[in-house]
């Protein structure tokens, strides 16, 4: 299945600007059905288990189930991303369980500062290697 | 495609949308993301508007989409010919030199650049212990120094690596937007299914045409100049888990070869297309080794706990000679080659002796450091495999108890890991003592004019990685830029007439809808086939005849041959598939450039007459590597018309001395 929606916690994203699950998708696999409000996993054997819809629902209502031609059931690796953070809850099959946290970005999310503080490019280095803020390079 | 003409007869023909831009950038992953971010420094104020088309979410799209632990290229303290070394001795001896060194000259300025925006690289303390990345630290520019997992890798905290750098691509472009006065110049879900040629030049790009998988929309783009940058080939071979576990691909299974595919069919010169990687992985989850091995010292043995790369050298040595005689220079297809000696022997399963590189570092280790050790363990695989953990958590497995099963994959094609298939591109040109064809305009520009590449695209420059993906993407949004300056009276006219090429592109739906009645079962039906059946096909033929798992990754000329009668029924076929909605009608030509990317594969195999990279293919009839011969690139170029493809040689030129 890999990556599956919990019938009663999803509620498809109503009254959000958009279906987060299917606008993260790398692959093109979360779909909204309009008329229950629920989204579904369309081609889960095409599923990486990526976990960015896992990451993105806002009503934690997506989960992974590991892939059936090889994974024994009763195990579960569940996240809860946070902004500078991402905590992992992993339950094994004998129910040994294991927590992390690892750190996710040191900076508050759209802060990047493109180009303010670096060097202007200069349109003489335009062919040369380098780049507009790296004008010096080891050449053989 | 398009058996019959599609005069969208039985389906809706769907609405144009024309977008004109300077330069396109085709893909949203690290190459492309780094074009953006180079060329809108440099276009912006001259006035040339950017596009970016991705057919995902630009900010989890592309190889890096789950995350990733390590960045695996970052020069630091080491000289970038001594970069080149390493890949030329990883790659069989055969590489670009030119572009390998170029890459790894530039590559820290992009590591710099992530670690400034927020991605958390972790830090050597004084005392030898290791920070994550949060830590209070140096930053590297500040002689901050690396937790070095290897050479040439450093361990990050990388859940968030491509949201990090989407983010800086997307303000470039909405820089770019502004100041250009451009309404939307980043289209998300549009896959491009086509390149079109300039009416007044062949050899030349001036529009790229795909469609919408969210709303009825075909999108004309025409440029001066284009990146294709949409990756490597992913499950074009039969994958070792057929089932749910074929999404669980080594490198992503979005990867449909649409870089190899869209290069050839605009007549560009691919290059060692014969290349391709067979990662040895935790078995069936594909969770890296890297860290293990490189961080950790780990050991991979058979079942009998002997190491395969020595018991098995003299073995390996006797068919491919020097390739097989300095066991501390062996590369990593000759390490898959005698981990196979072992398992065809029925000494496996080949096990990782994670167990007992726990318990080796924990020797000197306080209860708080190991715990710190296990934790960097999980988020090695939490950060960028995270199907290994749901693995070890169904079976129980704990690294510090119980070692665990390796296997080679299925075949792989990319250009950026540690593999080197993809396109000719120019070179620098201020490298001394190459040849004319390596270098003769602006770098990575492919052979068609005004068209480049970078990351999985550029061929004969692997082990660029992430870093060095995204470098590389921006050395082609610079010389892009110059391109666009260059040629500013330009003005890409379309080589093809518009509804035609969108009549081929939704031909599938219209296949599908008008032939879907006839039967009661619409996934069987004797007028078409469906893309999931027609991917089925292209990886049974694959893996029986042109070397896949199914025949220990070996085949022949008469092996092939045949391999490549299947395969040009299949592409006949082609013109028969179907599509029910937009997005199957995705799948129907990703599986479409998965056949274009396996045949270039096949045909690459077939011209070179020696096993190049044993471990990852061997050619029973030539089971030797032949230096005398073939110590040279292999290039072909494919005639869209005839359907016919043209292999050469040219000349490989060590450029860094031994």
């Amino acid at each position: 299945m890999p990556s599956f929606v919990i019938k009663e916690k999803c509620d498809g994203c109503k009254g959000q600007e958009r279906t987060a699950c299917m606008y993260i998708c790398p692959n093109d696999l979360m779909k909204l059905d309009v008329e229950r409000m629920k989204a579904w996993n369309q081609e889960p054997d095409q599923c990486w288990e990526c976990y960015n819809c896992v990451k993105i629902c806002p009503q934690q209502a997506i989960e992974v189930r590991g892939y059936a031609d090889f994974v024994p059931l009763g195990g579960n690796v569940i996240p809860l991303r946070g902004t500078d953070a991402i905590m992992w809850t992993v339950k094994f099959r004998n129910g040994i369980l294991k927590r992390y946290k690892f750190p996710i970005r040191t900076t508050s999310e759209g802060s990047i500062d493109l180009y303010s503080g670096k060097p202007e490019q200069d349109y003489a280095n335009l062919k040369k290697p380098g780049f507009f803020n790296m004008t010096e390079y080891p050449s053989l | 495609m398009g058996v019959e003409k599609n005069e969208f007869k039985f389906s809706k023909k769907p609405e144009v949308v024309y977008v004109d831009t300077d330069i396109l950038l085709i893909g949203g992953g690290m190459a492309c993301c780094g074009a953006a971010y180079e060329a809108a420094k440099w276009a912006t104020p001259k006035g040339l508007r950017i596009t970016m088309v991705d057919k995902a979410a630009v900010d989890r799209s592309g190889a890096v989409a789950m995350g990733l632990s390590a960045i695996n290229t970052y020069c630091g303290e080491n000289d970038p010919a001594d970069y080149v070394k390493y890949v030329r001795t990883d790659l069989m001896g055969i590489i670009r030199e030119d572009l390998v060194y170029d890459l790894g000259r530039h590559v820290d300025n992009s590591v710099h650049l992530f670690e400034e925006w927020g991605l958390p690289v972790w830090k050597r303390d004084e005392d030898g212990s290791t920070m994550d990345g949060a830590k209070p630290a140096p930053k590297l520019t500040e002689g901050g120094k690396p937790v070095r997992s290897g050479r040439w890798q450093i361990m990050i905290n990388g859940e968030s690596y491509k949201v990090i750098v989407a983010e800086a691509a997307k303000k470039a472009l909405e820089y770019n937007r502004k100041e250009t006065g451009v309404e939307q110049n980043l289209f998300e879900r549009v896959f491009i299914s086509e390149l079109i040629h300039d009416k007044n030049d062949p050899n030349r790009i001036a529009g790229a045409i795909g469609f919408s998988v969210r709303e009825h929309k075909a999108y004309v783009f025409t440029a001066k100049t284009m990146l294709l940058a949409c990756g490597g080939a992913v499950n074009v071979y039969r994958p070792r888990s057929t089932a749910e576990g074929q999404g669980r691909a080594w490198y992503p299974v979005w990867n449909a070869g649409t870089t190899y595919a869209l290069a050839a069919q605009a007549g560009c010169e691919l290059v060692l297309m014969e290349n391709r990687f067979v990662p040895a992985r935790f078995k069936d989850g594909y969770g890296p080794v890297g860290a293990w091995f490189l961080f950790f010292k780990c050991k991979a043995t058979n079942s009998l706990g002997e190491d395969y790369c020595v018991t098995n050298l003299a073995t390996a040595n006797k068919d491919f000679g020097k390739y097989a005689e300095d066991p501390h220079k062996l590369t990593t297809a000759m390490r898959n080659h005698m981990m196979m000696i072992d398992m065809k022997a029925g000494k496996g399963p080949i096990l990782m002796r994670t167990h007992e590189a726990m318990a080796a570092l924990a020797e000197t280790m306080t209860p708080k450091q190991i715990k710190h050790l296990e934790a960097e363990a999980w988020e090695d695989f939490l950060d960028m495999c995270i199907g290994q953990a749901v693995v070890w958590a169904g079976n129980n497995i704990e690294p510090e108890k119980t070692p665990s099963e390796l296997m080679p994959t299925e075949p792989y094609l990319l250009g950026s890991h540690a593999g080197c298939a993809g396109i000719w591109v120019s070179g620098p040109g201020d490298i001394k003592g190459i040849p004319a064809e390596w270098s003769w305009g602006y770098n990575r520009m492919t052979t068609v004019d005004g068209l480049f590449t970078a990351g999985d695209g550029v061929g004969a420059s692997g082990h660029k990685f992430s870093s060095g993906s995204h470098a590389e993407g921006r050395i082609a949004g610079k010389n892009m830029t110059a391109y666009c300056l260059d040629h500013a009276a330009y003005k890409p006219e379309l080589g093809r007439d518009v509804d035609e090429v969108i009549a081929e592109i939704y031909a599938p739906m219209e296949n599908f809808a008008r032939n879907k009645d006839y039967s009661t079962d619409p996934l069987i039906n004797p007028n078409y086939i469906r893309p999931r059946m027609f991917q089925a096909r292209l990886q049974k033929i694959m893996d029986e005849y042109v070397a896949g798992v199914a025949t220990w990754y070996t085949t022949s000329k008469t092996m092939l041959e045949k391999g490549l009668e299947h395969l040009s029924l299949l592409k006949e076929d082609a013109e028969k598939m179907a599509a029910e909605d937009l997005h199957e009608l995705m799948r129907a030509w990703e599986n479409y450039h998965r056949l274009m990317a396996g045949e270039a594969h096949a045909r690459h195999i077939l011209f070179r007459e020696d096993s190049r990279y044993p471990g990852y293919y061997f050619r029973a009839d030539h089971f030797y590597v032949d230096d005398e011969n073939w110590k040279c690139f292999t290039i072909s170029k494919y005639d869209r018309d005839s359907k016919e493809w043209a292999l050469s040689k040219r000349d490989y030129v060590q450029v860094v001395p031994d």
